[in-house]
């Protein structure tokens, strides 16, 4: 996967996760243009498209779009339920996730996904195993460390 | 999950988000966030040295800020401050913004390096995984300098724990990806290999991304991962749903890793093993056994990962192409998602039969499902859907159907989305070209685009059409015809124009026995067109008049008068005026003889790749589409992918760069050399077709040298640097050839050297050359002359080799030269009984060489006519009883003896085949002259 992009009705970008080095100016493009172009798709449509040379794959879960880019070799229907595991995750750890969660937790969204995927790929497909290692972060939250342990 | 464990009571971020959401204007925001900026600076500056807590706060908002648009250009020092911080989600915040916003700032890379060192050596594993999360995210070419010798260890070690071992996995991909040269992975291979056995499955699961990416780079070293990979395909698709617990995903096993495991064979050609590949094939059997299976669940959750995988299994399958009847039960059940009510699948069902229809073993199994095809096409409401729908129907033509499947893109095209247009021309383009039978029916399908979506006809079109009918004598006079009646609409396409000019000043003659298409009602028609027309074409109808004022020396006057009318010749464009001025005084001064050999018919074009192909190649990117399109991939390659079609652009538009002599030289050599008209000297040239200088081969091209058995003069080698222009003429047994070597391009070959061996020890011929100038100039042409003398008769044609530096790198080019025993043929005329006589003289079996072959080209008589007499013989007439033979005779003349030749034809033109018969006093030259010759039919 080279990204992944959350972003509102609105388009608003609530998440990108870039997997490529790209410049910050590139990023920005193609976030712009990838919001314009899903947003002005119809609902019934097909959830995959070409776009450049990727493949993009998207869903719409309430008032938010998740959208991957994946590269020509990778396969449509296990990222668009890549995307379903995700929100399955979010909305286990926040209960009920909405967009609102995604907004004033922000970094939280960052972490689940780095625990989910890694450089682009799968890391742990496990619900449990994923959710028990944000739980035992949550865990150390308030609590000392020793530097030297 | 506990509602504690989320947000961790940074009350002030919250606050500050909910500020940012309730600005009304982007102004307000920008002014709320600057005023942050200003108070996290004082802050970070301040005296007072903050707690963890507020520095967390502050480069979280920071982030906040970054992530919204905004620059950040301070902050990194706190955030790195952050890393060594003994509390986790202070550490966890540091290393967000890390990965985030990380700049090559050398000092901080040192630091944060540093950190992470520390983290990684920490033997804790949250922070092991912390660490290795930010090098996964950065992936720059430091960390990878720094730590690419220690993650292999982290991996492979034995007690490292799982969690740590997946992104350790992972991290590594990403550093492989990013800097290779860094990775060395030697001593950890097959360790990492035996990842594919690993009891968890979550390590299974990240290690394949990594060893799948490792075995596309360097596959023999990695090999032994196919038997692992196939035992543990094998023991997920037969278990049973429950068995891997929370792998399970909709009661469906590990779908993330049974893709992966298909994908990572993909890497390989079938087991080799017996056993693994049955093992392997019963996978693949069961996979597509469960597609029929009801569904275990109603939720699309379960189908998707369920079809994932078998999307990913046909594409194994697809990839082997080696098991006939896998490759049609793939086929089989795409056919049934064809109509499937999910949108999505019916998309992914079109584009996995788009690699099927290539395979020989499926091609056929595809094409019945033509009709549902054609009725996506019409009917799905998703461009990209429709865009599928015609991929596949490009990709499953072929003979039997093209006649149908063009018929059905072109009247797409009248409704098509504006988005998929161009494409669409193109691929109907080809689809005409390769499937033409007959030609006419390729011209009429042309023109109809043109008619239909003439602003997407792109040049490459356009001019692909004119080479086409220019080649082909057969289609001339329907060509003619045919644009004729296209220009009598009111409103015709500008394409439409340009492709009428061009074809009626070439063969307007054909039709001009009609007088409803006589020379002077063409000439008012085109001219009709001229005053609504661009620049260009304006220009190419003046060179379309002039070639009327050969054709028919009846316009003469008329087209004179609208040259020397003030808007022609006093024309503000400077192209139009030169043309305008020129053309009127060459038909004012040349005799007719010397306007003919100047207006001359257009020689053919060299025969190669279809321009139109190369033009959707590039794009639709490589391995686009279909079969031919795979090959197109290497090339495309080859060449770099770069814009070689500007280059060839900026020389086309050099080599008609406007000088008032030079135009007039130009269309002197036309014929010869340049083979393009004035108006075609910046047109045709064909900008996409040969591949770039890198892909310039040292291999011998038969084909050119073919097309000159029966004729003397034209062009003999084409590429984007470098076009070779042939003239010659034997008498006797001497020939003198010129060569002229023209440079396409704007920059001067140098170390031009060109040679001319005869590898053959005895002597049959006596080849001289002389040497050309080691320097050709951009744009300039050069000539050589060689002369011949034939000995005795021969098979083997000389070699010219031709090397010159272009750019620094070194061009070589070798060719046969178009010297054939026939080039020394006297004709000889005689009677009847004569040839009867020595017909029968020469009838011993080895002095007669005879062949039946299907006719390559059209049978049309005035054709087969002047390659007969092209050959060098006398055509004689009345001699055969039968009219539609052809019979001739000639005699070559070598130093060392004459031979006589006599040549029979007989065409049958129901079946479309021939019948030749060479008789001559010399067995070798029989056999010799009947190959040449049946190849020019």
């Amino acid at each position: 996967m080279q990204f992944m992009l959350l972003f509102s009705r609105q388009g608003k970008l609530r998440l990108q996760k870039w997997y490529v080095p790209l410049s910050d100016k590139e990023r920005k493009k193609i976030s712009r243009d990838l919001v314009q172009t899903i947003l002005a798709r119809k609902p019934k449509m097909c959830s995959f498209l070409e776009w450049r040379d990727l493949k993009i794959v998207y869903k719409r879960y309430a008032s938010l779009y998740f959208c991957c880019a994946v590269e020509d070799q990778d396969n449509e229907l296990i990222t668009l339920e890549i995307i379903h595991r995700y929100v399955e995750l979010l909305d286990k750890y926040f209960g009920s996730v909405c967009e609102l969660d995604i907004i004033f937790n922000f970094e939280k969204a960052y972490f689940i996904l780095d625990e989910f995927l890694l450089g682009g790929e799968a890391q742990e497909t496990s619900k449990k195993n994923v959710l028990k290692a944000i739980e035992q972060a949550d865990l150390l939250q308030e609590v000392r460390l020793h530097t030297d342990p | 999950m506990p509602a504690v464990s989320k947000g961790d009571g940074m009350r002030g971020l919250a606050v500050f988000i909910s500020d940012i959401r309730n600005c009304k204007s982007k102004e307000a925001e920008i002014k709320r966030i600057n005023k942050e900026l200003a108070n996290i600076r004082s802050k970070f500056k301040g005296d007072k040295a903050l707690d963890g807590y507020s520095k967390k706060k502050y480069v979280c908002k920071l982030l906040f800020i970054f992530l919204l648009g905004h620059d950040i250009d301070f902050g990194h020092m706190e955030a790195v401050n952050l890393l060594s911080s003994n509390k986790y989600t202070e550490k966890q915040i540091g290393y967000l913004f890390i990965s985030v916003l990380v700049n090559s700032n050398s000092e901080l890379i040192r630091l944060i390096n540093n950190a992470i060192k520390n983290d990684l050596s920490s033997r804790n594993p949250t922070f092991m995984c912390l660490a290795l999360h930010c090098i996964a995210n950065v992936g720059s070419r430091e960390m990878a300098e720094a730590f690419a010798g220690e993650i292999p260890r982290i991996l492979v070690a034995g007690d490292t724990m799982d969690s740590v071992k997946q992104s350790a996995a992972l991290c590594l991909l990403r550093l492989y990806k990013a800097s290779p040269d860094l990775v060395l992975m030697g001593e950890w291979t097959s360790r990492v290999v035996h990842l594919l056995n690993d009891q968890h499955m979550g390590v299974v699961t990240a290690a394949i991304s990594l060893i799948t990416c490792l075995s596309s780079k360097n596959p023999d070293e990695f090999k032994t991962c196919v038997s692992l990979a196939v035992s543990r395909l094998s023991r997920i698709v037969s278990s049973a749903s429950t068995d891997l617990q929370d792998y399970t995903y909709y009661f469906v096993p590990a779908p993330w890793l049974s893709c992966k495991l298909l994908r990572l064979l993909q890497c390989y050609p079938p087991p080799e093993d017996g056993a693994v590949k049955g093992r392997l094939v019963e996978c693949l059997e069961t996979i597509l056994n469960k597609a029929q299976e009801p569904p275990k669940s109603k939720k699309v959750q379960h189908s998707n990962a369920k079809n994932a995988i078998l999307f990913e299994a046909i594409s194994l399958i697809i990839h082997y192409d080696s098991e006939p009847n896998l490759l049609v039960r793939a086929c089989n059940q795409l056919g049934q998602f064809l109509q499937h009510r999910e949108t999505n699948l019916r998309y992914l069902a079109l584009e996995s039969m788009c690699t099927l229809a290539s395979s020989e073993f499926s091609h056929e199994a595809v094409k019945t499902h033509i009709e549902t095809v054609i009725n996506a096409l019409k009917t799905e409401r998703d461009v990209s859907v429709r865009q599928r729908a015609a991929d596949l129907l490009y990709a499953m033509c072929d003979r039997s159907n093209a006649k149908q499947i063009v018929a059905e893109m072109l009247s797409y095209l009248e409704t098509a989305d504006y988005s998929i247009r161009e494409e669409m021309v193109l691929k109907v383009a080809i689809l005409a070209e390769k499937y033409a039978v007959d030609y006419s029916w390729y011209v009429d399908t042309i023109l109809n685009l043109i008619r239909i979506a003439g602003d997407y006809v792109s040049e490459e079109v356009w001019y692909r059409v004119i080479q086409i009918v220019i080649n082909r004598d057969d289609v001339q006079g329907y060509a003619a015809k045919t644009v004729f009646e296209a220009l009598q609409a009111p409103a015709c396409h500008e394409n439409m124009v340009k492709v009428g000019g061009y074809i009626l000043g070439e063969f307007g003659n054909l039709i001009a026995g009609d007088p409803r298409s006589s020379p002077l009602v063409q000439f008012n028609l085109l001219h009709s067109k001229f005053h609504l027309c661009s620049v260009p074409t304006r220009a190419l109808l003046l060179s379309a008049y002039i070639k009327f004022i050969n054709l028919f020396p009846e316009t003469k006057a008329t087209i004179q008068e609208v040259l020397r009318s003030d808007s022609q010749i006093r024309n503000s464009d400077v192209e139009l005026q030169q043309r305008a001025v020129e053309y009127l005084k060459l038909s004012s001064i040349a005799s007719t003889d010397v306007l003919a050999t100047v207006l001359e018919e257009m020689p053919p074009f060299p025969e190669r790749e279809s321009s139109i192909l190369a033009k959707l190649k590039k794009k639709k990117g490589p391995g686009a589409v279909s079969v031919e399109l795979e090959d197109g991939k290497e090339r495309g390659e080859l060449n770099g992918g770069g814009d070689r079609g500007g280059d060839a652009a900026i020389a086309a538009s050099n080599a008609s760069t406007p000088s008032p002599s030079a135009d007039l030289l130009g269309l002197r050599s036309a014929a010869p050399v340049s083979g393009a008209t004035p108006s075609a000297g910046s047109l045709l040239v064909d900008v996409f077709s040969e591949a770039g200088p890198a892909a310039t081969s040292a291999g011998v091209n038969d084909d050119g040298f073919l097309r000159f058995v029966c004729k003397n003069n034209g062009v003999l080698f084409e590429n984007q640097l470098l076009q070779i222009g042939i003239k010659s003429e034997y008498r006797q047994n001497l020939g003198r050839m010129y060569l002229f070597y023209g440079n396409k391009t704007s920059v001067q070959f140098v170390s031009f050297n060109t040679t001319v061996s005869y590898e053959i020890k005895s002597r049959i011929l006596n080849v001289q050359t002389k040497t050309v100038e080691p320097l050709v100039e951009g744009g300039a042409q050069v000539q050589q002359v060689i002369n011949i003398e034939c000995l005795t008769d021969f098979i083997d044609a000389p070699l010219l080799n031709i090397k010159f530096r272009y750019g620094g790198a070194l061009q070589n080019i070798s060719l046969k030269l178009p010297v054939t025993i026939n080039k020394f043929f006297q004709p000889t005329e005689m009677a009847a009984a004569d040839f009867f006589q020595r017909w029968k003289q020469l009838s011993q079996p080895q002095q007669e060489a005879q062949k039946i072959f299907k006719a390559s080209h059209g049978m049309d008589t005035e054709v087969l006519k002047a390659k007969l007499l092209g050959l060098g013989t006398a055509l004689l007439e009345n001699v055969d009883p039968n009219p539609e033979n052809y019979v001739c005779a000639g005699v070559i003349q070598t130093k060392a003896q004459q031979v006589g030749c006599l040549l029979r034809l007989e065409p049958n033109a129901q079946a479309q085949m021939y019948r030749l018969t060479l008789r001559s006093s010399k067995d070798t030259v029989s056999q010799r002259v009947c190959d040449l010759l049946a190849e020019q039919f």
